[in-house]
């Protein structure tokens, strides 16, 4: 209606409008505080319900965890007994748990005189698997690194180099089984010898899947749903049950390795659908270049399309990665002592039972510091990845 | 390079018949599926030895055995005596039971936290987004055996149950909630909902097919809203308007009355819920910012108000980024109950675990837990499927 009445008659302004007052700070805390906390009537509410909320709930549990927990033993010569009964009488947490069964939680069973030897195993693989994320690096000599790695770490381990029925030993390492391998290295060696041993196998499936043989197509497509549909839990049980019924008798193998075989098939399957999603980004005309200069398959695989996808893959294998090395807490229920396994073989000690939040929570702690920085590593590769193909 | 195109050369002058790429494919394939097939065979009849020596029974007839063990929970009804199907069968509603409730509250506060992160309150968003980051690397094993302690052991007794809201108590019993009282008026009730859906679905076809002629919008959200609420409360009222719930009360050592969640179920909905939901969240999020801010303004340029801008523009490009990712969490879920094994809530697999070990066979108890995870996951995903192919964008 505004806008015909323009038209027929000019609007003139006769008298002069008066200043508007200057608008509030738009900088500065105070400005913050209004643009951010009490920007609207239901931000207001929402600022003074997490106020309220947070004045309830975080004094206590500070005091909980900081001030008022039993931290150790008052006295170097006091009791277990007398350190319980101190936590007992105490409001705050029982940190002492924690205290009395770090070496339990670290690294589970295996002799306290040894423990250097899962430090540098844990050291060296965690030393390769952060330069394989180096692009430069990458080639055959990569390959035979891992291969080696793992030898070394798993020797430095048991004591011996295993070769399944034969194990020569190593003079000047005692022997340490299995049985008693346990936290942090356990955790750390099931999923990244997992991962590692998973990757080959992972590649394979995915280009096979991709293959225009309907053979090699449906089998490969048939193990990565089959796997992916079952959860991993069922799969650990699997190996650990049933595995020794399909071999031939007398081909025992422990249950470390029965879960670590049970690891990396689940693991490649997902890293299979990881490694497809790679192939898939790369645009037809590599595949038709690589054809063109007469390459053959496996040549086109390894020098055009793989070094591509896979750089594409890396943040989301590190996903996956960060994903396999919280399920590597499932290996409780076939009998191993990982990070988990290890705080609650500390809390079957009757006396320290009752403490299981301090263990649970500090398990959690040790899982978050991984995890999380693993995954901010994860969020900082994708970035320098892309710095090459940013223009695009 | 030089060797190889000798290498090459030399091959075409044999003119094998190697050289045809047809042939050659169905070699590999051949050997490959004789290496299969010769694999198996090597599993399958180490398995028959093994059992042959061990005197394991073979085929599933132990299924219509007596099982003779109690399970802790069954919501369809089950004595010892009854045979190991109905023991299986118990496992899958329960598995099922903790994977519908988890879906459902993980969807609802996933998408709180999922739009909480956008917020412009600066401590919503990272309160949300703090809550994110902590649930999501915490391995669920370990959340789970914390929310069982917290409730098992932690919890009060009956006396001194917490009573947060009334009608609701938690105690280490576990969580006891008012259950609908038994009256056949209630099931009316549901069967009026379920008839104003069909009348809403109809109303809203057909104000959909009069704006597409006339221009004419019709409300039918809300006239949907006030039949889903109304027709219900009508039948409701008309039947006498019966006591809806029963509260529990606490007798003796324990409570009466109500639906109880046992702590073990309790934590495992938790669980699952808390973590799901973390997931879901970063979907939620990931498909809001995914629709580009130029549909926002274009929206508002053709004069749209906020609300429908939301409705009609800016929720149904946001949803075909969401529903995808979202189905593979509700199998997560599914799949994730699994883990009840670790806190001893009887569902699927930890029934089944405990067939193989009683009878066992072992190799049959796992094959029909896998064939039920099998037979979920694939019919989601073929669902999935179907439903990609109708929403994908037809692009020219």
């Amino acid at each position: 209606m505004a806008a015909t009445h323009s038209f027929t008659e000019p609007f003139v302004a006769t008298q002069e409008i008066p200043a508007e007052p200057p608008p509030g700070s738009t900088t500065g805390p105070i400005a913050w505080v209004r643009q951010n906390l009490f920007s609207t009537w239901y931000n207001i509410v929402l600022t003074a319900v997490i106020a309220y909320l947070a004045i309830r709930l975080i004094p206590p549990f500070i005091s909980w965890a900081f001030i008022d927990p039993v931290w150790g033993p008052a006295t170097p010569d006091q009791t277990p007994a007398d350190v319980v009964a101190a936590c007992r009488a105490a409001t705050g947490a029982c940190w002492a748990f924690v205290n009395e069964k770090y070496r339990l939680i670290f690294f589970g069973l295996y002799p306290f005189d040894e423990y250097w030897r899962p430090i540098l195993a844990m050291l060296i693989l965690l030393g390769l698997a952060v330069s394989s994320t180096v692009r430069r690096f990458w080639g055959k000599r990569l390959i035979v690194a891992w291969v080696v790695v793992i030898v070394a770490a798993i020797t430095l381990m048991y004591g011996a180099i295993p070769l399944g029925f034969l194990d020569i030993p190593i003079p000047g390492l005692t022997l340490v089984e299995t049985g008693k391998w346990g936290g942090l290295p356990l955790t750390m060696g099931l999923s990244m010898i997992g991962l590692a041993l998973a990757f080959p196998f992972s590649i394979l499936l995915a280009l096979g899947r991709r293959s225009n043989m309907p053979a090699i197509r449906t089998l490969c497509v048939t193990y990565i749903e089959l796997v992916r549909g079952v959860p991993l839990i069922t799969v650990l049980f699997m190996a650990s049950v049933m595995f020794p019924l399909f071999l031939p008798e007398g081909w025992n193998f422990n249950y470390l390795l029965r879960a670590q075989v049970a690891i990396i098939m689940f693991t490649a399957a997902y890293l299979a659908e990881v490694v497809r999603g790679g192939l898939q980004s790369i645009p037809k005309g590599q595949f038709e270049a690589a054809d063109s200069l007469g390459l053959s398959y496996w040549q086109k695989q390894r020098l055009i399309i793989l070094p591509q996808a896979l750089r594409i893959s890396i943040p989301a294998l590190v996903n996956t990665f960060i994903g396999s090395f919280m399920d590597t807490t499932l290996v409780i229920m076939v009998g191993l002592f990982d990070l988990l396994g290890a705080a609650r073989l500390g809390l079957s000690d009757s006396i320290w039972g009752p403490f299981y939040k301090e263990a649970y929570l500090f398990v959690s702690l040790l899982f978050f510091v991984f995890c999380f920085s693993m995954s901010k590593y994860s969020q900082h590769l994708e970035r320098y990845l892309n710095i090459g193909t940013r223009r695009r | 390079m030089t060797m190889d195109v000798a290498a090459a050369g030399t091959a075409v002058r044999r003119g094998s018949a190697f050289n045809d790429p047809r042939l050659r494919s169905i070699f590999y394939q051949a050997v490959l599926l004789l290496v299969v097939i010769g694999i198996g065979w090597f599993l399958v009849s180490n398995l028959i030895h093994n059992r042959e020596v061990r005197g394991i029974a073979t085929g599933y007839g132990f299924l219509n055995r007596e099982a003779g063990f109690a399970i802790a929970e069954t919501p369809i009804s089950y004595t010892p005596s009854d045979p190991y199907s109905r023991a299986f069968l118990v496992g899958l509603v329960n598995t099922l039971k903790v994977s519908i409730l988890g879906i459902i509250l993980a969807t609802l506060l996933g998408v709180v936290v999922g739009v909480s992160r956008l917020s412009s309150n600066w401590l919503v968003a990272k309160l949300a987004a703090g809550y994110v980051d902590l649930v999501r690397n915490i391995p669920l094993t370990v959340q789970l055996l914390l929310w069982a302690g917290l409730i098992r052991v932690s919890a009060p007794a009956p006396r001194q149950a917490a009573n947060p809201v009334p009608g609701v108590f938690i105690s280490n019993r576990g969580i006891q909630v008012p259950s609908i009282e038994n009256n056949p008026i209630f099931l009316w009730v549901v069967i009026a909902a379920l008839v104003a859906l069909v009348i809403g679905w109809g109303i809203a076809r057909w104000a959909r097919q009069r704006q597409a002629a006339t221009g004419q919008p019709f409300h039918s959200f809300w006239v949907g809203l006030a039949l889903f609420i109304g027709l219900p409360l009508v039948v409701w009222l008309a039947g006498g308007a019966p006591a809806a719930f029963e509260i529990p009360e606490l007798k003796g050592f324990n409570f009466q009355g109500g639906w109880t969640l046992s702590p073990e179920f309790a934590a495992m909905l938790l669980g699952l819920t808390v973590y799901t939901a973390s997931f879901i969240a970063e979907i939620v999020r990931g498909g809001i910012l995914a629709v580009s801010h130029g549909q926002t303004e274009a929206a508002r340029a053709l004069g749209l108000h906020s609300g429908v801008t939301l409705r009609r523009i800016i929720l149904p490009q946001a949803l075909r980024m969401i529903i995808p990712p979202m189905t593979s969490q509700y199998l997560n879920i599914t799949k994730n109950s699994s883990l009840a094994v670790v806190i001893g809530y009887p569902e699927l697999v930890s029934i089944g675990n405990t067939i193989g070990n009683q009878t066992g066979q072992v190799v049959e108890a796992i094959s029909i837990f896998m064939a039920v995870y099998l037979f979920i996951s694939l019919s989601i995903s073929i669902g999935m499927n179907v439903y990609n192919r109708r929403m994908s964008l037809r692009e020219r």
